[in-house]
């Protein structure tokens, strides 16, 4: 290190000395542009569902009272220090003094309380209401201080309130921060440029550690074959997630560039509506998950990167079981179990493909796989706009598939209403079960009952776990290798 | 000469295909997937391992079938129309051009586009979105030529005899503007097959499994690097499609005008 550093100064000292015009060279660059696919709806993570919101303000421009850092750990975000009572119930706050809003107002526990009451509101539109649903009242005693009392111990609480949805607003501000986010983090929104880039620059004024970049851009590619001939010229700095995985082996072959292949929160399923005629029978659906050869789709779809799934659930999660063997790739043992569920003849389902290729390509490897045992598939394929009005809120489908990215999101399979259709009164007593417990070890016990059920129900065939296709200037330091929440965090990011 | 040649070869090998193809076209083997052309496959196989020549063949049935209808919705909707409109005149004639004036304002693939948006994506929203388009076509070109013929004295010696409009139209008008018309096809099947490339590539047309060129095109377009070859082949075979269809369009109209014929 030192050895290192001292060559760099003396380079630099002759660079300067010789040339003059060095230093200019030398100094590091303090901008960086970093693309993803999909452009956010708008900026208001606390008032929409979409992944983009999060993945450009988290942590960048908005903040909550804890933040996940990019291990998934809970850290210190506004709030100073937590203290919990005895039984569970009271969590009490003190907030960071000196934090001010990208508007110059300063933030006390006024516009925590309501934020938060704001969020879990009856017409709320936070997109995530279940995170705030032990929570029984928020009072603010004095500026510094927020008390957050439960109805029921909560052992996720923190978690919960380091999630996008549950950032702090003002109340000044928060009826535009769709289109203009005034926040609390070491980055100011500058500009949206719809369809193109969202622009931010450092946050001088920030409570914290400064970000190293001066400028930050967010750039929006969605083509694959643009984003690769983007990065190839240099155009952007980092695609955080890259979505061909067949442009990969070539970046990797290119010394200008970094592929980091980390792990996302990202279960992708061909998810099944339960409510569906045949789909209903639990032969059949049993049938369809042991129809489906995970690796071959991995493989066929992804280029080989993903994990495959058994249920669920993240497999880099401590509490992960692993119950891929549970239904392992058997076309004989899917037509039987078809045949005994009284479609010997062959079925016919209807397949909604959104555009992303672990979807586009895996619907038409999966199509095949389950032609192979007699269900016909008629694949439609549809922007993400038609699924979720048709898919996600009409459950107009048989089978379609979706990676679920956000994280800890087993909780979906107990919701009154979800495009699964999957109800069952087991499964939501052991979420309620699980809401209610605090104590790790008997968390991890519950989690792991509920991965078994969705196994055992074969609620949906659990294909695979998204791997995270970060490629990046090799000069680029500071970027999360994994998603543990859907975030770009570009706090530390800066040029070596 | 050329241009039947290459049309009918891609009929035979789309006739060929609904019998047999080298390797079958949906069954996916993915190990063997991105070959480069080899003896066992001529032209290397897809990101699935699907033999490319299978699929091309059986993408030609795709491409002439979808074509053929929306052709075939274009000429019959499209030529009554435009023989109506000469043969009526008057307010008639005006509610049927300014119709077509309105339907060729939009620019064919955009309304393409939106047809398949609001009615979902599919081979058949695909082959109403391009028939509707061939529609002005030919109700113009009809109504053009027809009106010229009305002109002439076959056919005013007719309605002296006191034959009406519609016998008029179908015994004199019709055969003589026939020749006129098998051209205009022939250029609109080519331009029918561009259409639904187009639409396939962008999603809109025919749904996968079933091949198409311009599915294979959109697919190829992310493996330019890595199988440049994927992208080569389904775009020879609409070059050379189009470019036969071209051809036999011009060959006809040199056989069927009179007056290039006399020219010769």
């Amino acid at each position: 290190m030192t050895r290192s550093l001292a060559r760099g100064i003396l380079a630099g000292a002759i660079a300067c000395g010789l040339l003059g015009f060095g230093a200019v060279q030398a100094a590091a660059k303090d901008s960086l542009t970093l693309a993803m696919p999909l452009e956010p709806p708008h900026l208001d993570p606390t008032a929409g569902a979409a992944a983009a919101i999060d993945e450009v303000v988290y942590a960048n421009i908005f903040e909550g009272l804890t933040r996940i850092d990019s291990s998934g750990t809970v850290q210190p975000a506004l709030a100073e220090s937590w203290s919990v009572s005895g039984d569970g119930l009271t969590y009490t706050f003190a907030l960071r003094s000196g934090v001010t809003f990208h508007d110059g107002t300063g933030l006390d526990s006024g516009d925590v309380k309501f934020s938060l009451d704001r969020a879990m509101a009856e017409d709320s539109t936070n997109a995530q209401k279940g995170l705030f649903g032990a929570i029984a009242e928020v009072a603010a005693p004095d500026a510094g201080t927020v008390v957050i009392t439960l109805k029921q111990p909560a052992g996720n609480l923190l978690f919960n309130l380091g999630w996008g949805d549950a950032v702090i607003v003002a109340p000044e501000s928060a009826g535009t921060n769709k289109s203009q986010p005034v926040g609390t983090g070491p980055f100011a929104f500058e500009r949206w440029v719809k369809g193109d880039r969202v622009e931010m620059v450092r946050n001088d004024s920030y409570w914290g550690r400064p970000a190293k970049l001066a400028k930050a851009t967010i750039k929006i590619i969605p083509d694959p074959a643009a984003a690769t001939a983007a990065m190839l010229a240099g155009d952007i700095d980092a695609y955080a997630n890259f979505p061909a995985p067949e442009a990969l082996a070539q970046f990797e072959a290119d010394p200008r560039f970094k592929v980091v292949i980390g792990s996302t929160e990202g279960e992708t399923i061909l998810a099944i509506n339960n409510a569906r005629g045949p789909l209903s029978d639990l032969r059949v659906r049993r049938a369809l998950s042991h129809a489906v050869d995970r690796q071959a789709v991995i493989d066929g779809a992804m280029f080989g990167y993903g994990t495959p799934i058994g249920t669920h659930f993240a497999p880099h999660h401590p509490a992960y079981v692993d119950l891929t063997a549970s239904y392992a790739y058997d076309p004989a043992k899917a037509k039987a179990l078809l045949a005994e569920a009284g479609y010997a003849e062959g079925l016919k389902l209807s397949l909604k493909l959104p555009p992303p290729s672990y979807a586009r390509r895996g619907g038409e490897i999966i199509a095949a796989q389950l032609a192979a045992v007699g269900v016909e598939t008629e694949i439609s394929q549809v922007e993400w706009a038609q699924w979720l009005e048709q898919v996600f809120r009409g459950t107009d489908y048989d089978l379609t598939i979706v990676s679920h990215t956000e994280p800890m999101d087993i909780g979906i399979y107990g919701r009154e209403t979800y495009y699964f259709n999957y109800q069952d009164a087991d499964f939501k007593a052991l979420m309620a079960k699980l809401n209610a417990t605090v104590d790790e070890g008997a968390r991890y016990g519950l989690l792991a009952d509920a991965q078994k059920k969705l196994s055992d129900d074969a609620v949906n065939v659990f294909l695979f776990q998204l791997a995270k296709h970060g490629v990046w200037n090799k000069d680029v330091i500071g970027l999360w290798e994994n998603s543990p929440v859907q975030a770009n965090d570009l706090t530390a990011v800066y040029w070596q | 000469m050329i241009g039947l040649a290459v049309t009918l070869v891609l009929v035979a090998v789309a006739l060929l295909s609904l019998v047999w193809t080298p390797y079958p076209i949906a069954v996916i083997d993915v190990p063997g997937k991105l070959q480069p052309p080899s003896a066992e496959h001529w032209l290397g196989t897809d990101q699935f391992g699907r033999d490319v020549l299978s699929r091309i063949m059986a993408g030609a049935v795709n491409s002439i079938a979808v074509s053929l209808v929306a052709v075939g919705i274009g000429a019959g909707i499209g030529v009554p129309l435009g023989a109506l409109a000469a043969a009526r005149r008057g307010l008639v004639e005006e509610v049927v051009m300014r119709f077509n004036d309105f339907t060729f304002a939009f620019p064919a693939l955009l309304s393409a586009v939106m047809i398949t948006a609001l009615f979902g994506p599919g081979a058949v929203n695909a082959i109403v979105a391009i028939g509707i388009f061939n529609i002005p076509v030919f109700a113009r070109l009809t109504r053009g030529a027809a009106l010229s013929l009305w002109q002439r004295d076959f056919v005013l010696a007719a309605r002296v005899a006191g034959r009406g409009r519609t016998r008029i139209t179908l015994d004199h008008i019709l055969p003589n503007i026939a020749s006129l018309l098998i051209v205009q096809m022939t250029i609109q099947f080519a331009l029918a097959i561009l259409a639904e490339a187009g639409l396939s590539y962008l999603g809109l047309g025919t749904q996968p499994p079933n091949p198409s060129w311009g599915k294979m095109l959109n697919e190829a377009q992310t493996l330019m690097f890595l199988a440049p070859q994927l992208a080569v082949f389904p775009g020879l075979a609409i070059m050379i499609t189009v470019l036969g269809l071209n051809l036999l369009g011009d060959g006809l109209r040199d056989l069927l005008d009179p007056r290039l014929r006399r020219l010769r």
